[in-house]
């Protein structure tokens, strides 16, 4: 019988101000167990484990539990993390982002980790718009859709993050809801075990900013929408585009192995101290 | 399967069913703000909110200790008290 919600009291920070800054029923704190739950399946010790964000909403995740965390500046986590990763490569590093973060500012640091097959771990929080700034359009907020600086709704096309990770050379990518935690827990887990540049796609809800502009009701309406609009791979690799359109793609959609960039790094210093 | 009928038979509770049994669902209401997600998406009814908005268990009877709104709750304010748990010495709220 599982224990949830005994088991991530254990890895909370209770020191700091609880209840957590999110809104009611926003996403960020379901992925935040789920999250959790997964680092714990991986048997993996706290002190194994760097947290790194950028700044937004999502940004404050770190702040919560009790691993090593470092909250940088919008955008930059991946930097971060690299910096981290290179310097102490037996740690596992783990990235939160949002959309904005890691889609505009950060856009590039994610495409190149990606290419690099830096052994890190992105996760990043889908919620289709700027939270924490007033709900501005973001990369990732589809056309048509209103924004604080779309009223008259999004002219743009948006990025799909998991397909752009596959794209990129990310050996791991992964979508799935905050609505099927069980399942995006399994994903989590799956995604930190991953040696190399692993992605997940956490699609969720800022039913405050993104939800009140384009009249999509409550925390509650937007997690039923999440349930109902999601295909697994599997089943939508036999539909057409148009029957995808607006769907939600869950699953692992790539899982493949490539020379991991901390690994070669070390060789190129071997050959160079004329070792190998 | 076979020995779960053999056991239904001899008229013995199996295991699932004894773990499943709920005594309590806390909340802890310093923590829970009200969202309504463990009450939609309880499969059985059994939450409700008061007053404040604060969740509670309406319909004890009804639980099936799925654990979904443990699962989903953004604020880890819900904890399901089940028997098996409380056997285990882990019984009573996650909040002490
Ligand atoms: C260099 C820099 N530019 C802009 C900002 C302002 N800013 C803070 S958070 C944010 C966007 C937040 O959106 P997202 O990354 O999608 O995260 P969310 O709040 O939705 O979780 C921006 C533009 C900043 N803090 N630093
Ligand atoms: S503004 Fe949106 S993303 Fe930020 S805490 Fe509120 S619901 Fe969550």
């Amino acid at each position: 019988m599982p224990e949830y919600t005994r088991l991530i009291h254990n890895y909370l920070r209770h020191d700091k101000k609880f209840p957590h800054v999110w809104c009611p029923g926003c996403g960020n704190g379901i992925l935040l167990g789920s999250l959790i739950r997964a680092i714990d399946k991986t048997g993996l010790s706290k002190d194994d484990i760097v947290l790194v964000s950028g700044i937004g909403c999502s940004g404050r995740l770190p702040v919560y539990v009790d691993f090593n965390t470092l909250h940088t500046t919008h955008g930059r986590a991946l930097t971060y993390a690299t910096g981290v990763k290179l310097a102490k490569p037996s740690l596992n590093v783990i990235t939160i982002m949002g959309d904005g973060d890691s889609m505009a500012i950060g856009g590039n640091h994610f495409i190149h980790a990606a290419r690099r097959n830096i052994d890190i771990t992105a996760i990043i929080l889908n919620n289709s718009i700027y939270g924490m700034t007033g709900g501005q359009y973001s990369p990732t907020t589809p056309y048509g859709m209103r924004a604080s600086t779309a009223v008259y709704n999004s002219i743009e096309q948006a990025f799909k993050i998991s397909e752009l990770a596959v794209t990129a050379g990310a050996v791991f990518v992964g979508r799935q809801t905050v609505y099927n935690a069980k399942l995006l827990d399994n994903l989590i887990e799956k995604a930190i075990l991953k040696k190399g540049f692993s992605v997940v796609e956490v699609v969720t809800h800022c039913h405050v900013q993104y939800g009140r502009q384009n009249k999509l009701g409550s925390a509650v309406d937007m997690l039923k929408w999440q349930r109902d609009n999601s295909i697994p791979v599997e089943k939508a690799a036999k539909m057409s585009p148009e029957e995808l359109k607006d769907k939600i793609i869950t699953g692992i959609l790539v899982d493949k192995d490539l020379p991991v960039y901390e690994e070669e790094y070390e060789k190129v210093r071997e050959r160079a101290k004329g070792l190998a | 399967m076979a020995k779960v009928a053999k056991q239904a038979k001899e008229g013995k509770t199996t295991k699932t069913t004894k773990r499943r049994k709920t005594v309590a669902i806390d909340v802890y209401k310093a923590w829970c703000k009200g969202c309504g997600i463990c009450v939609a998406f309880c499969p059985k009814g059994v939450l409700a909110q008061d007053e404040e908005g604060h969740a509670y268990a309406k319909n004890l009877e009804a639980c099936i200790a799925c654990m979904q709104c443990e699962l989903r709750c953004p604020d880890f304010a819900i904890t399901v008290i089940t028997e098996d748990r409380l056997n285990a010495g882990k019984g009573g709220s996650a909040h002490g």
